[in-house]
């Protein structure tokens, strides 16, 4: 309740300025350490890229994995983890919110006029992702040379960048939430989202037919990069699953930050009436 | 016949906050305890007061506290401060209110003092010649002028607590709740913070909630004392009262020349001796400057001083007062 009030009272572009003012002050505070913070950036992106360097690698010995090239592999590669970066690098602290009970930080935060989420998503703000954002784009403009661009593909690539950071959003935020419930629980929270991620860079062909089901239906991060992707490479979907879903990314998106918002809004109940 | 309805500003009746704890017995059988944090609780706080929110450790201080800033839902009874539901309306409530938790800063670790302040005239949405003034009344009257472009982390403890009393007070306040604010500073830090206290008071009016292990704290800012044990209120008025219920006393410690004999003079029980330091109980409530004048007649004294009585202290007197209440 109080927290959809406190949505009306502040407009959605407040919102995003508020955001951005606590956030801006944390990279100023981290540009205080200059050097830590650029080597950060540089291991980041570098760490990130032995992903790519292991895709490239697996091509030397074959022509084709799963029925994809190269260079459409790379597609899937990169777009999976442009909305990794984004996603991650919008979450900020949430991941941590197990912590922030313990020590108090979020009751300091319930102290502050502003709703709590935007609140622990600005909290400890970094660009530390700058790297894996960097290497992910390299990979996917290498990538998107061999794509046949028309104005809708065009439309679909953006469109497919913006929902695949806002479904990881919501899979981060929602599996942060069974910190709530237990603490400590990081370990299986990342075995869905930063696994998910995972998966999401190779071709869904080259896995059980129930994989490919799952990650649609049931943690649908396959619109983070799949869907889409078959739609810019103008392929047929190689499940003989419907065309128009390879256009659903944003329905996905929303529905996914749906459902971290409700499970958000559970969580803060849940803490604010049990206090643990 | 109508008259105006006396609305408290903090108007707490019969409240109650349980929790529930799970434990294991036995292998997979487990068990709930349901722990009263706080129960039959009731009061109110008018605006302008100063009020000090004493009691040992796990007594429900700070589950009070929690309830009456929002952070934590009520299991039973009612609640309003300044005319809000605590929970139901946070945000709002938020804007109204000032919280300083003394072992957390809320301020930028790498940035200076300023940077924090400007984010919370955003946050607060403060016009700017508002925060201004504030800004600029406050950093006179804690004497940090010099020290708003030193980032937080160069700053003492004592510093970093009058910048964290400055964060909470830039939006205007109407309650200020301060929970331990005097933990870990030394005595000049702790003189400066309560001389700043009263002048808020007397300035502005706000009012003020704090909890504290010192009772000085309350000597120095609180005209009322809430004390509260295992949950519930077990006193409610000034602290000179509180004494005189307890009965605590005060200690005079004595330094002699030589060693001597217990020391005899009216108004005071000698209590212990050790070669030539004495230690004399005299009330709590009574001024101990007779003693000190009959002592020092009387005797060769080295040294003098007094030591306050523990809020522990008060509080077990309190109870090892007869009659106990039934039950």
């Amino acid at each position: 309740m109080a927290e959809i009030q406190a949505e009306d009272s502040l407009s959605a572009r407040g919102h995003v300025g508020m955001y951005a003012a606590i956030a801006g002050l944390w990279v100023r505070a981290a540009w205080v350490y200059r050097t830590s913070f650029v080597t950060l950036v540089v291991a980041n992106g570098l760490i990130t890229g032995l992903d790519a360097v292991a895709i490239w690698i697996m091509f030397s010995q074959l022509d084709l994995l799963g029925g994809f090239a190269l260079h459409e592999v790379a597609l899937l590669y990169g777009a999976s983890s442009l909305g990794l970066g984004i996603a991650d690098t919008l979450i900020g602290s949430v991941e941590r919110i197990g912590e922030y009970i313990r020590t108090g930080r979020l009751d300091q935060m319930l102290t502050k006029p502003l709703p709590l989420l935007l609140q622990v998503c600005a909290d400890q703000f970094t660009l530390r992702r700058l790297g894996r954002i960097t290497q992910a784009a390299v990979v996917f403009a290498w990538a998107a040379a061999y794509v046949d661009w028309t104005p809708a593909r065009v439309g679909v690539a953006v469109v497919m960048v913006v929902s695949g950071g806002a479904i990881f959003f919501g899979l981060f935020v929602t599996f942060s939430c069974i910190q709530f419930l237990t603490k400590d629980a990081t370990e299986f929270a990342n075995a869905f989202t930063y696994g998910g991620a995972t998966l999401t860079q190779y071709p869904l062909t080259i896995f059980p037919r129930e994989v490919m089901r799952s990650l649609t239906f049931v943690v649908p991060v396959a619109f983070v990069n799949w869907y889409p992707c078959l739609y810019l490479l103008g392929r047929d979907d190689p499940f003989g699953l419907p065309g128009w879903l390879q256009l659903c990314s944003p329905v996905a998106a929303v529905a996914m930050v749906g459902v971290a918002l409700l499970t958000w809004r559970a969580g803060v109940r849940r803490y604010t009436s049990t206090g643990s | 016949m109508t008259r105006p309805v006396h609305h408290p500003l903090i108007d707490v009746r019969d409240l109650a906050r349980t929790f529930v704890r799970r434990r294991r017995i036995g292998r997979l059988r487990r068990t709930t305890d349901t722990v009263k944090a706080v129960h039959d609780l009731s009061f109110t706080i008018d605006a302008g007061e100063m009020v000090g929110y004493i009691g040992p450790n796990g007594a429900g201080k700070s589950t009070t506290i929690k309830m009456l800033t929002g952070i934590l839902v009520p299991t039973s009874g009612a609640l309003t401060v300044a005319g809000l539901e605590p929970q139901r309306d946070r945000v709002e409530l938020a804007r109204r209110i000032g919280v300083v938790f003394g072992q957390r800063t809320t301020l930028w670790w790498d940035l200076p003092l300023r940077d924090s302040f400007d984010l919370l005239q955003k946050i607060y949405r403060t016009g700017p010649a508002r925060h201004r003034e504030n800004l600029g009344r406050f950093v006179e009257l804690l004497d940090l002028q010099d020290l708003l472009d030193t980032p937080v982390r160069q700053l003492s403890l004592g510093q970093r607590m009058r910048g964290d009393i400055v964060a909470a007070l830039l939006h205007d306040p109407e309650i200020l709740f301060l929970d331990e604010p005097t933990i870990g500073l030394d005595v000049i830090s702790k003189g400066r913070l309560r001389e700043f206290l009263r002048a808020l008071n007397a300035e502005r009016a706000t009012t003020l909630v704090l909890t504290t292990h010192d009772l000085q704290d309350i000597e120095a800012l609180c005209d009322r004392v809430i004390v509260i044990d295992h949950g519930t209120a077990v006193y409610d008025g000034s602290l000179t009262g509180l004494h005189q219920r307890g009965g605590s006393t005060r200690t005079l410690v004595v330094d002699l020349v030589d060693e001597a004999p217990p020391i005899d003079v009216p108004g005071a029980t000698t209590r212990r001796v050790e070669g030539p330091r004495q230690w004399l109980a005299f009330p709590a409530d009574a001024s101990a400057a007779p003693v000190v004048a009959a002592v020092a007649a009387a005797y060769d004294v080295a040294d003098l001083s007094i030591q306050e009585p523990a809020i522990e202290d008060v509080i077990r007197e309190l109870y090892s007062t007869p009659p106990a209440p039934p039950g």
